[in-house]
């Protein structure tokens, strides 16, 4: 049995979902930021697997930009973190609420 | 021998996700995610995409979990989240709602079309590029996308920058915010109040 390009499309839109599911539930911004991680992990597959399929370099030109753009997010995401953590001692995403008019 | 290495290594992917999802602590959700990110670096190596596979997993495993790991640690927030409380009620059934739709919707568009995914190949192929993986790649990323190898830079710096900016401590003694006092008083937990100053 062959493995198609479906079964990667399939795969990946598993973990995407997986990742959509833990940040609507989970409450650590740290957590969060991981679930982010799954489905820009998940999409990242997706272009491999088109790449793969069609024989040129462009899904994997795609994923290295992604790549880059997700560290940055990241980067500045735990920054945030830490400077609102630094402020008040819960890090529950549901007392975030500063902005709040 | 494909299909083994595929079945093991989705297996690696989706049981690494689901301990991000439900694993208590933080540091524990860091070290599933490992999991995943060298479960998917092989499925690349399997795609014969073999230099995203190694920065797979020098920039996301090597770069991105550790920092995540910093960062755990330094706010000490290693500690365990009860993941039974339901901070806003009906929460969970709608996330179960709008997870199974986005899958059932993702599924269904995959599986409904008969050949499979459609495309038109690509009119330089790697195959008549010659050479490697990664010549091949730094050689389109440098002669037909080096305008945005350029942003990236400027989109690094600024990140790095940004990130000083806001995690940088400032001088004088930290004012806590006025507003929480008010606004926590019912929604919080009393612990949660204690150590705040």
């Amino acid at each position: 049995m062959e493995v198609t390009t479906t079964w990667y499309l399939v795969l990946a839109a598993v973990l995407f979902t997986i990742g959509a599911v833990g940040v609507l539930i989970r409450r650590n911004p740290l957590v969060l930021f991981m679930c982010v991680e799954l489905m820009l992990n998940a999409v990242t597959l997706t272009f491999v697997a088109f790449s793969s399929a069609l024989g040129g370099l462009g899904g994997q030109m795609a994923v290295f930009f992604a790549l880059v753009v997700a560290a940055a997010e990241v980067v500045i995401g735990l920054a945030i973190i830490v400077a609102i953590a630094r402020r008040q001692s819960t890090t529950a995403i549901d007392d975030f609420s500063e902005l709040k008019g | 021998m494909e299909l083994a290495v595929f079945i093991i290594c989705s297996a690696i992917v989706l049981s690494g996700a689901l301990g991000v999802l439900i694993a208590n602590n933080p540091v524990h959700a860091a070290l599933f995610l490992v999991e995943t990110l060298f479960g998917i670096a092989v499925l690349f190596i399997l795609l014969d995409a073999t230099f995203l596979a190694a920065v797979q997993v020098v920039v996301y495993a090597g770069a991105i979990v550790i920092l995540f790991l910093f960062v755990i640690m330094l706010l000490g927030v290693d500690r365990a989240e009860d993941l039974g409380i339901e901070p806003i009620s009906g929460q969970r059934p709608l996330t179960i709602v709008i997870g199974s739709s986005i899958l059932g919707l993702i599924l269904t568009t995959l599986l409904i079309s008969v050949s499979g995914p459609t495309g038109t190949s690509s009119s330089v192929s790697e195959v008549s590029l010659g050479g490697t993986n990664t010549k091949n790649l730094g050689g389109t990323l440098f002669h037909d996308h080096l305008f945005a190898v350029e942003l990236t830079a400027l989109l690094l710096t600024v990140a790095i920058v940004g990130a000083i900016t806001l995690a940088r401590r400032l001088k004088g003694p930290l004012q806590p915010l006025p507003v929480l006092e008010t606004i926590n008083d019912e929604e919080s937990l009393p612990e949660d109040n204690g150590d705040v100053e």
